[in-house]
């Protein structure tokens, strides 16, 4: 497979042209977060329902590219229902995959275990290839946990 | 006598012999930087190698050759652009937006006072408009915009209302995003008609065409050494000796002073009061080699060429790619230089340069600088496309290649 074709698979295509958890919700109840990279102009905003401890419900807006929009849809898909620590912890090994891919990389067998906790996200894993595309990759995700914070502050 | 050959152009680009991604590169993003020849790294290396010393400061052999070789630079430059005072009035910065930057905060702050227009266009790159939002916070001057019209050229109808007010006119002659060249000196004779200044933004114009100051009747004109196949790191802003006598220093330090003194500092006269500190003396040598290969080629010719290039591209994307892509800038390639923005139907430019970058292609993605133009399209990005003078009609086939693969991958 090529770096081209490793980075734009199948299942990333598929949720760009079909993002899944599109849309709004009420705010309150949920929280609104925006997010932007001013590089190139992507933006993403969230709405974030979180109760007891649980990411209850997500959904979100925004455009950008493949990459950027595919990594939100995948990540709503992920974390919708979950308990507010698992919702950190794949926060974490996003983040990990991404930006400590040359450290991850060099231990196989971490990535191994990182990649089967990652489920349907790991066909993110070509982005390391371009690492100009890691932010478009990201921006949800720094998205989420900002929000997150202000849920948990606020 | 000049002659034109791109291919020998092409030639003595050492970079264009390079492969990506196993094919040879196809480099349209001359508008974000261009390509130095040979003769430009060669000049600076020389320029290293046997003449380096500071300038304006010691009194050996090798310092007056560098400051010989710093000076003759602006020599060349006022030539290039037919500065009616000559070298005296070519003041080098670091590239068009600090060259901007000095404009405003030198004969802006010490002009302009609250209530004053400063009217630049919809179709300005970031750097001649926030230098202007900045004036505006610190003074109270106004900042007001030329509209673009649905055809991509700016919107004239209303000029004289526009005018009101104005002290400075400051607009691009050829826009970054759209290829579009706008009348520089029809603007310049409604500028001078009610008073005002006008300064250019010649970043992209100056090496898709001749540039000469004195026929435009302009005041200021700002441009950058690197999209000029000349290195980073150096620009010029150029001002009439009248004007410049009147601005006051930006940078204070060495080298820009006739005295200094406990209780205060004399600025030095003339271009020097604005070039504190060492300046990028290499980098002059580099732009002067390129300003020597672009009049060897002739500015004429390459705007031929950038011509002959730009009907191309746009007939045949128009008829490969008509109703896939939307290109964003005039289809009348009268007043049009080789800068084309396209919008891919379904596909994100980011996504469109990735796939190209696959075959080689280098083209830029983004709002290229230019949000206000980006927001009157209703664009979010464009993937830009631009030509300089060793560009060819083969490069524009590996782009059509390139698109369709991209097309079909995201369709």
């Amino acid at each position: 497979m090529s770096n081209l074709e490793n980075l734009y698979r199948e299942i990333i295509l598929d949720h760009y042209r079909s993002p899944r958890n599109r849309g709004e919700l009420a705010t309150p109840p949920a929280h609104k977060v925006e997010g932007f990279n001013p590089l190139c102009g992507d933006e993403v905003t969230l709405y974030l329902d979180v109760r007891d401890g649980v990411l209850a419900d997500i959904k979100m807006t925004g455009h950008g590219c493949s990459i950027s929009q595919s990594s939100s849809s995948l990540m709503s898909a992920a974390v919708k229902g979950k308990a507010l620590e698992d919702v950190q912890a794949t926060i974490d090994t996003f983040k990990d995959l991404m930006t400590g891919h040359e450290a991850a990389l060099k231990d196989e067998s971490d990535v191994e275990v990182d990649l089967r906790r990652l489920g349907e996200l790991a066909a993110l894993q070509g982005v390391v290839k371009f690492p100009v595309r890691i932010k478009c990759a990201t921006l949800a995700w720094n998205t989420l946990r900002q929000g997150l914070e202000e849920v948990s502050t606020s | 006598m000049t002659s034109f050959n791109a291919r020998r152009v092409r030639a003595d680009v050492p970079l264009l012999r390079r492969m990506v991604n196993g094919r040879p590169i196809t480099y349209l993003d001359s508008g974000a930087s261009s390509l130095q020849p040979r003769a430009v790294i060669e000049a600076m290396s020389r320029y290293y190698e046997l003449h380096h010393a500071n300038v304006h400061r010691g009194v050996y052999q090798t310092a007056n050759e560098a400051t010989e070789e710093y000076e003759g630079a602006r020599a060349a430059i006022a030539s290039f652009i037919n500065a009616p005072g000559g070298a005296d009035e070519v003041v080098f910065t670091k590239n068009t937006t600090e060259s901007f930057n000095l404009l405003a905060h030198s004969w802006g702050a010490s002009t302009l006072t609250r209530g004053d227009v400063v009217l630049v266009s919809e179709m300005e790159h970031h750097a001649n408009i926030v230098p202007w939002f900045q004036l505006r916070d610190a003074t109270g001057i106004e900042v007001r915009f030329i509209p673009v019209s649905d055809d991509y050229r700016l919107d004239l109808t209303k000029l004289d209302e526009l005018l009101e007010g104005v002290k400075l006119v400051s607009v691009t002659a050829m826009s970054n995003v759209l290829g579009t060249k706008n009348p520089i000196g029809e603007l310049a004779q409604a500028a001078h008609g009610v008073g005002a200044l006008i300064a250019v933004d010649g970043a992209q114009s100056i090496v898709h065409g001749p540039t000469d100051v004195r026929e435009l009747d302009v005041d200021f004109l700002a441009f950058s050494g690197h999209k000029m196949l000349g290195p980073t790191g150096i620009g010029v802003l150029w001002t009439r000796a009248s004007v410049l006598e009147s601005m006051p220093p930006f940078l204070g330090g060495g080298g820009m002073i006739a005295d200094v003194r406990l209780d205060g500092f004399t600025p030095a006269k003339g271009v020097a009061r604005f070039e504190a500190g060492t300046p990028p003396i290499a980098e002059t040598v580099g732009l002067h080699a390129a300003v020597r290969y672009l009049v060897g080629l002739g500015m004429d010719n390459i705007a031929d060429h950038d011509h002959e290039l730009t009907v191309d591209a746009l007939t045949r994307l128009e008829s490969n790619f008509a109703g896939r892509v939307r290109i964003v800038g005039p289809h009348d390639t009268k007043d049009r230089g080789g800068v084309i923005s396209l919008d891919v139907e379904g596909v994100h430019p980011h996504d469109v340069a990735q796939v190209l970058d696959e075959f080689g292609v280098c083209v830029r993605p983004g709002h290229h600088c230019a949000k206000p133009l980006m927001r009157r399209f209703g664009l979010a990005a464009t993937a830009r496309a631009s030509f300089g003078p060793y560009s060819l009609k083969a490069d524009t086939d590996v782009l059509l290649e390139a698109l369709e693969a991209a097309i079909s991958m995201f369709g």
